[in-house]
């Protein structure tokens, strides 16, 4: 796990908020301008959405050190939260309804963290699949969730952010970019303050955090209620910008493995590495059908996308733990470098 | 209310519990095996059992006399098992126990994948000429097919334990799993026996996929039968095959027990979180599980 470190390049390099500052500024400014609209639906909303879920989820696995399986349900928890704060609540403007959504799924993120005060590694990833069976299980049981629509559907309500609506693609597609960037920029300054520092700790070394004062348990809690909230969050995004239409089978199981796939692939331990990651999961299958559809024609229907899908994922987890084991963010890192260096010795 | 006690029912659906248990724990011992001799979580048991099953059938529908076709299946599973040891784990060896448990998740949508792009997606029935007829057993309706599937799962684990005793792989298996460094430095190949191990658990993916798609159909929802066995595991310990059996046990009744007497009250289908939840109150109170290692943490 050295990916915390980031990179130590001896180039003279910018100052480190360029980078992201240039990103933020062309993609509010340009990408609305050239984008079409399957653009942004097919490919930028679900990756804006599943990012912030892998940043969550890195906030819990790849900093604190505690592996969840169950991250679709802290998502289901926020989307269907957020539908009822929204529904139930008189005069509440929508962000207050999202970030209420993201304290109930912090809530259960607390209740199904405290095995983790006792159990560790198999242990306790095999049991965070009780938050994924249970919450799936009570949203589709209990009708009230979902205002008693037929199989737990909810529809998102109309966006809007201080009093701005925002229709359409280009509308949804800003209103998950600004939700994204304050909730990246939160967490980005938390993993480098002293709770992020403590995380770390308790990832590498649970005995010698406790000696040197961290409250254990108490910080363990804190990590799975922030990474809920931060998925739960993302669940809304998910709900209401991209599918606009949800129900909970949506945030099976597979949901879970793909946000902890998003992670391995873009690299434990790292805020943009969630982004990488669910750059890739996003794209690959879109272009894998693209390429099967050019390269085979007829013989590549649904079923057969759909399982060379699962296994070219599949391989490429394989392949990113034997070969790239810091993940998309260590080879971006080191091609950059490269590249510096060829520059520089020109 | 206690005075009108059906214990006839109880007892009946106490033994049909325990039964469907045995069908969990047969799924569990694939797991201990490789957990025992690598200590790897082999997520990928699910995803062996549907491709052992898929197989099967798919060689049977086509013609191939059901004892060629058990051994043909069975001489896939250890090619794949071999394969399995070559390509994810040697290039792994001494990586974290979760790495390996996430290359087992890959794995799982590897296997899953292929076996359908191979054999399709449609269910298919298996018949294994077993008549699923209730027996009476002293006043108790006890179903002849979970009768059957405890007398297959006792026959493995008596088989299973006795080869670990008195074979010489047996004893090295076990050498392996007290201590890799020590096994390796008195010799033992680690690359053979983690390659018989993949087979072996093969073996009972095989097993464990003919019983189940007996029971349900073969079908992509066989490899989720994983998940039933998961909670088994953390009961029973992932390093126990006893604790396999009792934990299958455990979970298995208390599952069924709770469907029909308390599962009314949360409008029912609580069968899929309620082995979690049982677990997990287990394991509060003891950490190392049943029968696992007392070192739960790792430090």
């Amino acid at each position: 796990m050295t990916a915390i470190s980031g990179h130590f390049s001896s180039a003279p390099v910018l100052p480190k908020w360029i980078a992201p500052v240039l990103l933020i500024a062309f993609a509010y400014g340009v990408v609305p301008l050239i984008g079409s609209s399957y653009l942004f639906e097919a490919i930028l909303l679900p990756f804006l959405a599943l990012s912030l879920a892998g940043v969550g989820l890195n906030i819990l696995t790849g900093y604190a050190g505690q592996v969840s399986l169950g991250s679709a349900a802290f998502m289901a928890a926020g989307a269907f939260a957020a539908y009822n704060f929204n529904l139930r609540v008189e005069g509440l403007p929508l962000i207050g309804s999202i970030v209420l959504a993201g304290f109930v799924a912090a809530a259960i993120g607390i209740v199904f963290g405290l095995p983790s005060l006792r159990l560790k590694g198999f242990y306790l990833a095999v049991s965070t699949l009780a938050a994924q069976f249970f919450v799936q299980w009570a949203l589709t049981k209990f009708s009230w969730f979902s205002n008693d629509s037929a199989s737990g559907v909810i529809d998102a309500p109309r966006l809007s952010i201080a009093g701005f609506a925002l229709d359409g693609a280009v509308g949804r597609y800003l209103f998950a970019l600004t939700i994204v960037a304050i909730v990246t920029f939160l967490a980005y300054r938390l993993v480098s303050s002293q709770t992020g520092r403590n995380f770390i700790a308790i990832r590498d070394n649970e005995t010698a955090a406790r000696i040197i004062g961290i409250p254990v348990l108490k910080t363990k809690l804190l990590a799975f209620a922030i990474s809920s909230f931060i998925i739960g969050v993302a669940g809304v995004i998910w709900a209401f910008a991209y599918l606009r239409t949800v129900e909970p089978d949506g945030f099976d199981l597979d949901r879970s493995f793909q946000i902890l796939f998003i992670i391995i692939i873009g690299g434990l331990a790292s805020i943009r590495g969630a982004f990488f990651g669910a750059a890739l999961i996003v794209v690959f299958p879109l272009a894998l059908s693209r390429l099967g559809g050019l390269l085979l024609g007829d013989v590549f229907d649904s079923g057969v996308l759909d399982m060379s899908q699962r296994i070219v994922l599949g391989a490429l987890i394989i392949l990113f733990l034997i070969l790239e084991p810091d993940g998309l963010v260590a080879l971006w890192d080191r091609i950059r470098r490269r590249l510096l260096f060829a520059w520089q010795s020109t | 209310m206690i005075a009108d006690f059906d214990y006839q029912f109880f007892i009946e659906v106490l033994v049909g519990g325990l039964l469907s248990g045995v069908m969990y724990s047969l799924v569990a011992i694939g797991f201990v095996l490789i957990y025992k001799t690598s200590g790897v979580l082999n997520f990928a048991q699910g995803a062996l059992l549907l491709f052992a099953a898929l197989t099967f059938v798919s060689l049977v529908e086509r013609g191939v006399p059901f004892a060629l076709a058990l051994v043909v299946t069975f001489a896939i599973m250890v090619a794949i098992g071999i394969a399995i040891e070559r390509t994810v784990l040697r290039p792994l060896t001494n990586k974290p126990p979760i790495t390996l448990f996430m290359a087992t998740l890959g794995l799982s949508y590897i296997i899953e994948g292929a076996a359908q792009l191979i054999w399709g997606t449609q269910v298919h029935g298996l018949d294994l000429g077993i008549e699923d007829v209730p027996l009476e057993i002293g006043g108790v309706l006890i179903s002849q097919f979970d009768i059957f599937a405890a007398v297959v799962a006792a026959g493995m684990v008596l088989l299973l334990s006795l080869f670990f005793r008195y074979t010489r792989i047996g004893l090295s298996f076990r050498a392996v799993a007290d201590d890799q460094f020590a096994a390796l430095a008195v010799g033992l190949r680690l690359p053979l026996i983690w390659a018989t191990v993949w087979a072996a658990a093969g073996l009972v993916a095989l097993v464990a996929g003919l019983l189940w798609g007996a029971r349900l159909g073969v079908q992509f929802s066989l490899s989720l039968v994983v998940l039933k066995a998961l909670p088994v595991l953390v009961l029973g310990g992932f390093d126990s095959i006893l604790g396999a059996i009792v934990g299958g046990l455990l979970i298995g009744a208390s599952e069924k027990l709770a469907e029909v007497y308390i599962g009314d009250y949360f409008g029912g289908g609580i069968e899929s979180w309620f082995a979690y939840v049982v677990a997990l109150v287990f394991l509060l109170i003891r950490p190392s599980g049943l029968f696992g290692q007392k070192l739960v943490e790792r430090i």
